[in-house]
């Protein structure tokens, strides 16, 4: 079949019985030429000292993209080969995009399941030999929840009033570009200077010692212009329609902001927050300066380093695990911080789930 | 043409002028002798720009008022200043005088919220809240701290809009689920609901169909009888069907090439559209203008 498509017949005519339809490169031609250069370049690799995988995928698929484009300038014209070529392109940026993630998801699974069982996730690492097998992180668990749960507490509202205060009673006063101003820094702020922040003003000025609260204090800052900017991207959205129309029934601004602007916003606001979360769940440099080490179950996150009990949280267990592993990676320590990075995906996993579904949930219940 | 409602217009040729203020015979309101609105040499700024010029004219108790004119003419901008929604734009104030049964609108002492209360408005593309159709009649009697027997107030105001056989099987799913006619008629309960005295309309039906402008036209009849209405309106047709009397207004441009709104002419309906006294009126309505 691909002997008759393969036959150029002269532009524009239409003695040939097609009318309009376009010469094409046909169904099967992409996947002939596919498998031809996918041969040849087999060949090539058997032939010369060319080897590996990554070497072989690029090459083919660099082969591939030069075969098509070259057989679609010659039977389909320039257009369509430009179109076939851009979207080749395309396509081959999605998959270096998607690559990284794909591979941290296989590494991580592969290295980190192995450990991962119901004594790891309901024991701490207390009387364990971290050089040996045994043990668990459910002191780390508890110590990353509480600090999130903490954090989130601290930054949530806070973040939403700005946002509110951004969108409707800001409008262009001075105060307001300054806190915009604020937030636009906060956020470029990287989070180990937070980090040292709050270890001077917290730790050595207020003479506070490093405890899970510290932790949490340097998590909300983080935290906190990651909220203001989406819930007032989601403020924003409210049609000022509504707003008129509260206004003209008599509604006071407290009112209509409570009543109608907030309402109509939750769901993306709510998204957010958990996206917020999700992202200062795994952060970890300002829990290594804030936070200290910890191998028991610590429920109360003011309890300070001076009795031994700061909380553990999952990023600095990850980090001390390392530490203790020392470069040998078939140590147990090695393994378990594998272990504990696959706990923390899966935990960051179900807050962006939850966070979809509550943004579904919200848009249905309209 | 249509002839203006009978009953109110012709009873109120008979009175006297009692608005003394009235100066331009043309552009008053003649014989009109229960107003709500007095309005005398409103002036709209937005910030330096002067939007509505001297605009002078009284507005009648359960009338309905049209103004209409082309586009920029400012009338949605006097329309707004009667529930001092403009009140809401960073940069605009007034400068003349309204008053509302005798009361100025514009005193430093009103609360511009009560003012709301007791003036409705229905803007020009439908805006339900995106709540229960239930909750969208309902949330203006909240507002407003009334907190029993709103089933009540909420059937009535359904009714009163034409709207009631539409909804009563659906009252909790979303206002926005109904079409555009209806939203803009749960738009007109809703400001119903709060029983106001005046109801302002913005353009009500520039969004809608010609069978959803028909049944809001129909609405606005039964209305008049309750409530005072001024209308906005680029539909000349429809000034003609609903009012009682009209407003034109256009814009002038002045020396320096700016322009501002005026109130051109003000009276009957009937005279607005068969005998208008002012040039400009004349080829508006004709369709000799813009």
């Amino acid at each position: 079949m691909t002997v008759t498509q393969l036959v150029r017949r002269p532009r524009g005519s239409s003695s040939d019985g097609r009318g309009l339809l376009a010469r094409g490169l046909g169904r099967y031609v992409p996947y002939a030429t596919a498998a031809v250069v996918l041969a040849l370049v087999a060949l090539l690799f058997a032939g010369t000292d060319l080897n590996g995988m990554p070497s072989f995928v690029a090459i083919a698929g660099l082969g591939y993209v030069l075969a098509q484009t070259v057989l679609s300038v010659v039977i389909e014209g320039r257009r369509r080969a430009v179109d076939r070529l851009v979207t080749a392109l395309v396509y081959a940026a999605f998959m270096a995009a998607a690559l990284p993630l794909l591979l941290i998801c296989w590494y991580t699974i592969q290295r980190g399941i192995a450990m991962v069982d119901l004594t790891f996730l309901t024991h701490s690492m207390f009387r364990v030999n971290p050089q040996e097998h045994g043990g668990g992180i459910y002191h780390a668990i508890v110590g990353t929840l509480i600090q999130v749960a903490l954090a989130s507490v601290l930054a949530a509202p806070l973040g939403i009033l700005t946002a509110i205060y951004l969108v409707e009673y800001g409008m262009g006063r001075r105060f307001a570009r300054v806190v915009n101003l604020f937030v636009d820094v906060m956020t470029g702020v990287p989070s180990i200077v937070v980090g040292l922040f709050i270890f001077t003003a917290w730790i050595l000025v207020l003479g506070f010692n490093k405890s899970g609260l510290a932790g949490a204090l340097a998590l909300a800052i983080v935290m906190l212009p990651l909220v203001i900017r989406s819930a007032e991207q989601m403020l924003r959205l409210v049609p000022d329609d509504l707003r008129e129309a509260a206004y003209a029934l008599g509604a006071p601004k407290w009112r209509t902001i409570t009543s109608v602007v907030l309402p109509t916003a939750l769901g993306g606001v709510v998204t957010g927050v958990m996206l917020a979360v999700a992202r200062i769940a795994g952060e970890t440099a300002p829990l290594l300066l804030l936070v200290g080490i910890n191998q028991r179950i610590e429920f109360n996150p003011f309890a300070g380093q001076e009795a031994q009990r700061p909380q553990e949280s999952l990023p600095t267990l990850i980090f001390e695990q390392f530490g203790v592993a020392a470069g040998n990676t078939d140590a147990p320590p090695f393994q378990r911080a594998w272990s504990a990075a696959l706990v923390l995906i899966i935990l960051i996993g179900l807050l962006s789930l939850m966070a979809r579904l509550v943004a579904r949930f919200a848009r249905t219940a309209r | 043409m249509t002839e203006p409602r009978q009953g109110t217009a012709k009873q109120d040729e008979d009175a006297p002028p009692v608005q003394t203020f009235l100066r331009y015979t043309h552009r008053g309101a003649p014989g009109l002798a229960d107003t709500v609105f007095e309005v005398a040499d409103l002036s709209v700024y937005y910030g330096d720009y002067e939007a509505v010029r001297d605009v002078t004219m009284a507005i009648g108790r359960r009338q309905i008022t049209a103004m209409i004119g082309p586009s920029g003419c400012g009338k949605s901008t006097v329309l707004r200043c009667f529930n001092r929604m403009n009140d809401l734009i960073p940069g605009a104030r007034v400068s003349g005088k309204i008053t509302y049964h005798g009361e100025d609108l514009y005193a430093p002492e009103v609360d511009a919220i009560e003012v709301r209360r007791r003036i409705g408005m229905v803007f020009q593309k439908p805006n339900p809240f995106p709540k229960s159709i239930y909750d969208n009649i309902a949330y203006g009697p909240r507002v407003n701290g009334v907190r029993k027997g709103l089933d009540d107030i909420v059937e009535e105001a359904l009714r009163q809009a034409a709207l009631w056989d539409e909804v009563k099987d659906k009252l909790k799913e979303s206002g926005l689920s109904l079409s555009g006619g209806q939203q803009q008629r749960l738009c007109i309960a809703r400001t119903i609901a709060i029983k106001p005295e005046v109801i302002l309309m913005d353009e009500p039906c520039s969004a809608l169909d010609p069978i959803a402008t028909a049944k809001i036209e129909d609405l606005m009849h039964g209305l008049a009888q309750d409530f005072t209405i001024i209308i906005v309106t680029h539909n000349m047709q429809q000034a003609a069907r609903v009012s009682d009397r009209t407003a034109f207004f256009t814009a002038d441009v002045d020396d320096q090439g700016v322009r501002h709104g005026r109130l051109v002419e003000y009276d009957l309906t009937g005279q607005i559209f068969t005998t208008p006294s002012d040039k400009r009126t004349e080829d508006y309505i004709t369709g000799r203008f813009g």
